[in-house]
């Protein structure tokens, strides 16, 4: 790829050809999620403090064991320091320079009617594609849920920035038992629940992002499926940053009872902004006797421009509970987004017979830094793990695997099967594959396979000489690269996955 | 339909000319077929003139319809509507057959700036061209070229020839690797193409496949030029006594 400096005003360097400068200008602007919305928000004090965690929970109308447990982690949170053994390299952050809590000044009160919710909001939703139906009950309105669906039902919670705006469905699906809202609400309508799980699969001290979270989470959707019941519908979740300078802490809980499923999916987008801008999340899954929970994700946070700057960093702690025997759990992501991702959906297999199951496509292009994989903690007898990992790296980005599978000396007779393969766009990106592998007892067995590739010329050429330009032959070629993971996601999820995977490698070649 | 005028192009790499002045008319309903000894420039010819990257023209022209090839992309040169079936097509694991087509004919006639096929429209035309290739259902469903056979790859080839309906067919060693029931498989597919708007390049090693896919004008190639043209009885020629004597003569 063409590395140019770019004089904004007079443009062309010598010996630069307009088209191009015009050609990578065009990249610069691909990111199809980079406008923002001008809204007026309500906004905590810049820095993070004691009184800024009390604001938080004060504002979400939180109970006082709550309000503790956030400072305990504040105090924690001081203690620690942040991990470095990951290979992604980043401006040190000023925890201090940032907001931790933003709302729009029209949710303060929830709005009841059409005429009460801020237009703003409802564009804001329209523009991302989320349908008009849902988008009206997205922006809050009580009652809309009872008009008659277009098409498939997904119900979506929208949170942005700082909080939830409102739950589609949510009265379809408490007919089916199933509790389907932000967390602040769970936190108000069903704290039993909210106490007794939250922070029992990534504990408060968990590591240094998690634990900020801990301290500062604003909202997040929360599920809790019933025993014996099948959810549904598809439940998703979309994450918009918009404020500046804002951080995004959301936090899901998720809680399949006996015997129950869900599906649930997970999107998130935000402005292209010039600064970078931190999103440290913290989702805990907890599945129970015979239970099954799919979750899907499509990270598509602003990546920085083609330079590296600005773009999100992306510090997540994702981890399942399979508490109960035969519970399954499957992680699909597809990880197109953000400056840097440090991120690893894990497994714990508790109860015997357990599965867990990891897909994930890791697409790095200009700058980008990734460094992403799972753990599969094997405790229980007979459990089963299974990790397919595509990663791709374009422009100067780099892209990391690295996964943990550990065999613990109860977890007899259990199994893993890894399969690694990287794909390598150009000459100057990196792939690297880091396993750690712990087997305590002598009855079960780990296969790790790995393969690193590079998009060959003669495919292209071939994809070419049948009419398809060269960014069409990359993305046909990439995604046929990435199909086992992209059959694992539901639908609609891989439609957009696919559509992903070729806009976030536009400019890659040539 | 094609015209090739003192076409020369060497190695991007290296100091070295590969064409030497080709010239060459195919007309338009006509089956042209170039013959000639390893290394004479025949399978450079057809990457050339479908733009592929490691060479460079010197100088020469080629021409479709009257429009410059040589200044454009090869999905470009696609759209306008010349079409390579590759000697050794390319394996894509992970992209089903069908989708690999559709993708590309959908391609061909945005370029056009023609309405894209519809799913349902493109399967009824694909599944009764495969029919006739002899092109089954699960091969269509497989990774393109992955796990085929010889002749499954060529035939493959040919079925993309029909779905795109080029006006300019090069056929690259098309009979490379062929037992006899797929060569005629494949020059059955080829002659069902043969039609008034349609050129053919037919470039081989051997005069066996000019018996099922009967060419009009048949050329000599030698050291990166056509050295002696002429009608089908040139390739019969060529096959009892070799390309020594017509080296010879000409020389």
């Amino acid at each position: 790829m063409d590395t140019i400096t770019l004089n904004e005003q007079s443009g062309v360097k010598d010996g630069v050809d307009q088209d191009t400068v015009d050609a990578v200008r065009e990249v610069g602007g691909k990111y199809k999620h980079g406008w923002s919305t001008d809204i007026e928000m309500d906004y905590a004090p810049k820095g993070l403090t004691p009184d800024i965690v009390r604001l938080i929970s004060k504002n979400n109308d939180e109970p006082e064991w709550l309000t503790e447990w956030r400072l305990a982690a504040y105090d924690r949170w001081l203690t620690k320091t942040e991990p470095t053994w990951a290979m992604v390299d980043y401006p040190e952050i000023d925890f201090q320079d940032q907001y931790y809590y933003a709302r729009p000044k029209s949710m303060a009160v929830k709005p009841k009617s059409l005429d009460e919710v801020d237009p703003k909001l409802l564009a804001t939703y329209a523009k991302l594609g989320i349908p008009l139906k849902e988008q009206m009950i997205l922006a809050g309105i009580e009652g809309a849920e009872n008009a008659p669906a277009e098409g498939r039902k997904v119900a979506v919670d929208a949170v942005f920035d700082s909080v939830s705006l409102g739950t589609t469905f949510q009265d379809e699906l408490k007919k089916a038992g199933v509790i389907f809202c932000s967390i602040s609400e769970a936190v108000r309508e069903h704290p039993e629940l909210v106490k007794k799980y939250l922070g029992t699969v990534v504990p408060v001290n968990d590591n240094f992002y998690a634990t900020l979270n801990s301290a500062v989470f604003s909202d997040g959707s929360f599920v809790y499926v019933p025993p014996g019941v099948r959810c549904p519908m598809e439940l998703s979740t979309y994450f918009r940053i918009n404020a500046e300078n804002t951080g995004q802490f959301e936090r899901t809980l998720i809680i399949a009872d006996k015997g129950s499923y869900v599906s649930y999916l997970e999107g998130c987008t935000a402005p292209q902004r010039d600064e970078s801008q931190l999103h440290a999340a913290v989702v805990e899954i907890i599945i129970e006797e015979d239970a099954e929970v799919k979750y899907s994700t499509v990270q598509n946070w602003y990546p920085g421009d083609e330079n590296g700057k600005g773009g999100i960093y992306n510090f997540v702690t994702k981890r399942a509970d399979c508490r109960g025997d035969r519970a399954k759990v499957m992680w699909t992501q597809v990880e197109t987004g953000s400056a840097v991702t440090w991120k690893y959906p894990s497994c714990i297999l508790r109860g015997d017979d357990s599965q867990g199951e990891f897909y994930s496509i890791a697409i790095a292009n200009n700058m980008q830094q990734a460094d992403t994989g799972t753990k599969m903690i094997h405790l229980g007898k007979r459990t089963k793990s299974r990790i397919v990992s595509k990663g791709i790296s374009a422009g100067k980005a780099q892209n990391t695997y690295r996964g943990l599978v550990s065999m613990h000396p109860k977890a007899k007779e259990s199994r893993n099967y890894t399969q690694c393969d990287s794909l390598l766009i150009g000459s100057e990106c990196g792939a690297h594959t880091v396993p750690y592998i712990e087997v305590k007892n002598n009855s079960s067995r780990v296969e790790h396979e790995a393969t690193t590739s590079k998009v060959d010329d003669d495919q292209l050429f071939y994809c070419r000489s049948r009419g398809m330009d060269e960014e069409e032959a990359v993305a046909l070629v990439v995604n046929g690269f990435c199909k086992d993971v992209l059959q694992a996601l539901p639908m609609e999820f891989a439609m957009e996955a696919q559509a992903l995977v070729a806009i976030s490698l536009e400019g890659s070649v040539g | 339909m094609l015209s090739i005028k003192n076409l020369h192009v060497k190695l991007e790499d290296e100091d070295k000319q590969i064409l030497k002045g080709v010239n060459l008319e195919v007309e338009a309903g006509k089956v042209h077929a170039i013959m000639g000894p390893n290394g004479s420039g025949k399978s450079t010819l057809s990457y050339v003139l479908s733009g592929k990257g490691g060479y460079e023209v010197t100088d020469g022209t080629a021409k479709l319809e009257g429009v410059d090839l040589l200044d454009m992309e090869p999905e470009e040169r696609a759209a306008a509507g010349l079409f390579l079936a590759f000697q050794y097509p390319v394996e894509i694991p992970g992209v089903g057959n069908m989708t690999f087509l559709r993708t590309a004919v959908n391609a061909q006639r945005k370029a056009r700036g023609e309405e894209e096929m519809s799913a349902s429209e493109f399967l009824k035309v694909v599944r009764a061209k495969a029919k006739d290739l002899q092109i089954d259902a699960e091969m269509l469903k497989r990774p393109v070229n992955m796990g085929f056979s010889g002749g499954e790859k060529k035939r493959n080839e040919i079925l993309q020839m029909a779905m795109l309906e080029p006006k300019m067919c090069i056929l690259d060693e098309t009979d490379s690797g062929l037992d006899v029931d797929a060569m005629k498989l494949v020059a059955d597919g080829v002659n069902a193409l043969r039609s008034e708007g349609r050129g053919f390049l037919v470039i081989t090693h051997y005069q066996r496949l000019l018996d099922h896919i009967k060419p009009d004008v048949v050329h000599i190639m030698s050291d990166g030029r056509i050295i002696k043209s002429g009608g089908p009885e040139l390739a019969l020629d060529v096959e009892h006594n070799g390309y020594a004597d017509i080296k010879a003569e000409v020389a």
